[in-house]
């Protein structure tokens, strides 16, 4: 894994002496690439973009992914979801709890690249140690929504009766575009908590911090499709992340009128369940909770008699 | 192999049943209703009415009003101003008391509530009176309840109605599905405007006199008639926080559509293809009987029919020839019989539909059994009908018919059948039959949909929560999960 840390902007990089030797040693430059079933290729539209920071700095060339690489990482998606749902809860939460630990490793490698990406130290360490925290926070929560949000129903006749959640399958997610980092963690980390896999656009304009997320997840025990990271134009993929048959949900984090109606519109093709968190902001309490993992859940209750002998009802 | 020895029941000669029909006098059906709005039944703007008919006998039994734009406006009008004015204010506990007062006098009035409901829609009246009827009053009973409990629902949340709910409301079970409507709204502080199917309105207009009976405060509940163009100008109305439809799964991505961009939130309950699974190691017998039940309750107008039937390949002979002698003991005729077990389909239209589906299954090579029963000569009624030797693909094992038609396929391992009952866009119901219990827990964990009977099918309860995965829409009626939908949740902090 490329442990590199890019410490300078790239258009400050030293030039090279007369002779062509560098002064110092010439530094190895990161290649940002997307996350798709647990690698790491580049799309293979073939096209890219180079975001700049507000010094009109470029940050480096990163994947313009096409409708394919979303139509690949779905059906990776798709390929994980029924082992990483059908895991103990308990997996998951010491699952998420390795993404906080990799991530608390790295730290500075993430404070580094939102520094880049124009963010204060100050900023940057705080998105960072919040981003940390919450997946901390929902790595708690794997194996207790359950039992807060299921009942055991007292029907009227000689039943058995309980429902429970169950994640909804695959969700597409379009990640909160103003942040690097703590937007990208708060929005995957709720959906994977409760057993859905996803796949999910990066900031477009900060994308730094999604391609590097990836390689900490790589290196944190979370199955290959479980989460797919891409780069891109929200506006080039929406409307394949809304439309597609395969998926059963869709996160969309923007305050766009038009976008959300155009989501809403496709996302009547396979009935998706459309989910909008535009008034959230991610850096307070209230980007925590566990109805946003209720949010990509599904009510499932189950029935069974139980036997009346003598008409003594038994029940719960 | 001792129980292929069953002997067949006789339900020849010596079972004849004598008429057994429900008095039709218990009821008083008026010839015309108007629109219920703010608490007065109105003249519509529209000033048309349509004729509303008994389908077992295609006699019309009254006329009801044609609501139009103008009039669901009116209607709108009537339910938000109850809402900010009376509604939304009054104590919790006060809303609830309204409530169980509903639930009392449909109990009071439920046999004449059950004969109306089995005149205009075709059902069993066995059905109406110990199902539909007991349930509605039930229903709202849980409901009421709930009102002043709501902050004990939600942790760390406070619970705010949403306003005005639009519901619209299929033709097969009218009355239970206007209590699964209006009840968790009006507990949850929202005011409703309903409308009842184009087929089935008079249950409904029943209830309009309960809730005036009931001196429930002017607009709270609307309840207007029309056919589907009345149920577009409710979705469309631009002043509806939420919209609640069971229906057809068309219609509602129909309505997912039409409320893109809009802040109404909405619950769908739409269409259902539900696989039922017989394992060779269950009560045969008793499955057998849940089976015919699943497909067959209420002519198969039932979105959570069990109309795809699964069976081991070593007890399938057994399986399929006690359905088929089951199949022949079946009453189809008079729904006012006490002793019918098939009654009236609900419209032309639909006996039309299941007939394209017969035609439609043989054509694509299944083997159609019929039971022999003689159907009556006037009246919409269809032959229980089950189809074998029926592939995956097929149109009548994917699509949803709504009518007494059951598909028969086959399977050897668990992964297989389980790969086969999801194999559906549709994802509202499944059931399981076996006896090892580490098996049903496998199943009921795998199988993709919102509610999984095991070893039952068809069971409904106001606790219970009721709803769809996938194509089969999204949202819960029933239990507390039947509260969230009508609700806007803000953090406490």
């Amino acid at each position: 894994m490329a442990e590199a840390t890019i410490k300078k902007p790239i258009a400050k990089i030293e030039k090279a002496q007369s002779n062509g030797a560098p002064k110092k040693r010439l530094e190895i430059l990161k290649t940002y690439k997307i996350y798709i079933g647990g690698k790491f290729p580049r799309t293979e539209s073939g096209r890219y973009y180079s975001p700049e920071n507000s010094s009109q700095e470029k940050l480096a060339n990163v994947c313009l992914s096409s409708r394919k690489d979303f139509r690949e990482a779905v059906v990776a998606a798709r390929n994980a979801q029924g082992d990483w749902g059908s895991r103990a809860a308990f997996n998951r939460g010491q699952i998420l709890y390795r993404i906080a630990e990799m991530l608390e490793g790295r730290k500075a490698q993430f404070i580094d690249e939102l520094i880049k990406q124009d963010a204060t130290r100050e900023e940057a360490e705080n998105e960072v140690l919040l981003s940390i925290d919450r997946l901390i926070y929902y790595a708690g929560w794997c194996d207790k929504f359950q039992q807060l949000y299921s009942t055991v129903n007292p029907v009227a006749s000689s039943h058995f009766n309980f429902s429970v959640p169950e994640p909804t399958g695959v969700v597409s997610i379009i990640a909160p575009q103003s942040t690097s980092l703590l937007g990208l963690v708060s929005v995957i980390a709720p959906v994977i908590a409760g057993g859905n896999t996803c796949v999910v656009l990066a900031s477009f304009t900060r994308p730094l911090c999604a391609v590097t997320f990836a390689e900490v997840l790589n290196s944190s025990d979370v199955p290959g499709g479980v989460i797919n990271i891409l780069t891109g134009k929200v506006s080039d993929l929406a409307s394949y992340f809304a439309d597609h048959m395969d998926v059963n949900a869709f996160v969309f984090c923007e305050k766009d009128a038009d976008t959300q109606k155009m989501i809403q519109e496709k996302a009547s093709l396979n009935l998706k369940r459309v989910v909008l968190y535009n008034k959230i902001n991610w850096l307070t309490e209230n980007g925590q909770s566990p109805y946003f993992i209720m949010d990509t859940q599904e009510i499932k209750t189950t029935w069974h008699p139980i036997e009346n002998i003598g008409g003594a009802k038994a029940g719960y | 192999m001792a129980r292929n020895n069953t002997l067949k029941l006789k339900f020849d000669s010596a079972r004849k049943y004598a008429p057994a029909p429900e008095s039709r006098s218990a009821a008083k059906i008026k010839d015309q209703y108007d629109l219920f709005i703010n608490g007065k039944f109105e003249k519509p703007v529209s000033k048309k009415y349509f004729d509303t008919i008994n389908p077992a006998t295609e006699e019309k039994i009254s006329r009801v009003a044609e609501a139009n734009e103008a009039d669901v406006d009116r209607a709108v009008k009537a339910a938000r101003n109850a809402y900010e004015n009376v509604w939304k204010k009054m104590p919790p506990k006060e809303r609830g008391k309204y409530i169980f007062r509903i639930a009392r006098m449909v109990q009071e009035r439920a046999r004449e509530l059950a004969i109306v409901e089995t005149l205009n829609g075709g059902k069993p009246i066995r059905e109406s009176r110990d199902f539909d009827i007991p349930v509605v009053g039930n229903h709202f009973f849980y409901y009421a309840g709930w009102a002043d409990k709501l902050e004990y629902a939600f942790p760390n949340r406070n619970a705010h109605p949403l306003g005005v709910a639009g519901q619209i409301i299929p033709w097969n079970f009218p009355l239970l599905m206007a209590a699964w409507k209006i009840a968790p709204a009006l507990a949850t502080g929202n005011t409703v405007v309903l409308k009842p199917a184009e087929t089935t309105p008079l249950t409904a207009l029943l209830l309009a006199e309960i809730i005036q009976e009931c001196d429930l405060p002017p607009g709270v509940v609307n309840i207007i008639t029309g056919a589907g163009a009345t149920g577009a100008a409710i979705v469309n109305h631009p002043d509806i926080n939420k919209i609640a439809f069971t229906g057809s799964t068309d219609v509602g991505k129909i309505i997912q559509r039409a409320i893109a961009g809009t802040n109404k939130k909405a619950t769908l309950e739409l269409g259902g293809k539900a696989a039922n699974i017989i394992f060779d190691d269950a009560p045969i017998d008793q499955a057998v009987e849940g089976v015919i039940n699943g497909i067959f309750f209420n002519q198969g107008h039932v979105c959570c029919a069990g109309s795809r039937l699964y069976v081991q390949e070593s007890v399938y002979k057994e399986v399929v020839r006690k359905l088929k002698d089951r199949l022949e003991t079946l009453i189809v005729g008079d729904p006012m019989d006490k002793n019918t077990d098939i009654g009236a389909i609900n419209s032309k239209q639909q006996l039309d539909q299941i007939n394209k589906y017969l035609k439609i299954g043989v054509k694509e090579g299944a083997e159609m059994y019929q039971s022999s029963v003689d159907l009556p000569k006037k009246g919409f009624f269809c032959r229980p009908t089950i189809f074998t030797n029926v592939a995956q693909s097929n149109r009548i094992s994917q699509e949803e018919i709504f009518g007494p038609v059951l598909t028969i396929q086959t399977f050897r391992t668990d992964d297989e059948v389980i790969e086969k009952a999801n194999n559906t866009p549709y994802g509202l119901s499944a059931g399981v039959w076996t006896d090892k219990g580490s098996k049903i827990f496998n199943m009921t964990t795998k199988l993709r949909a919102g509610v999984v009977w095991a070893n039952t099918f068809n069971q409904f309860d106001p606790t219970s929560p009721f709803g769809g995965y996938k194509e089969s829409g999204y949202g819960r009626e029933g239990g507390l999960h039947g509260l969230t939908p009508y609700l806007n949740l803000t953090s406490i902090s």
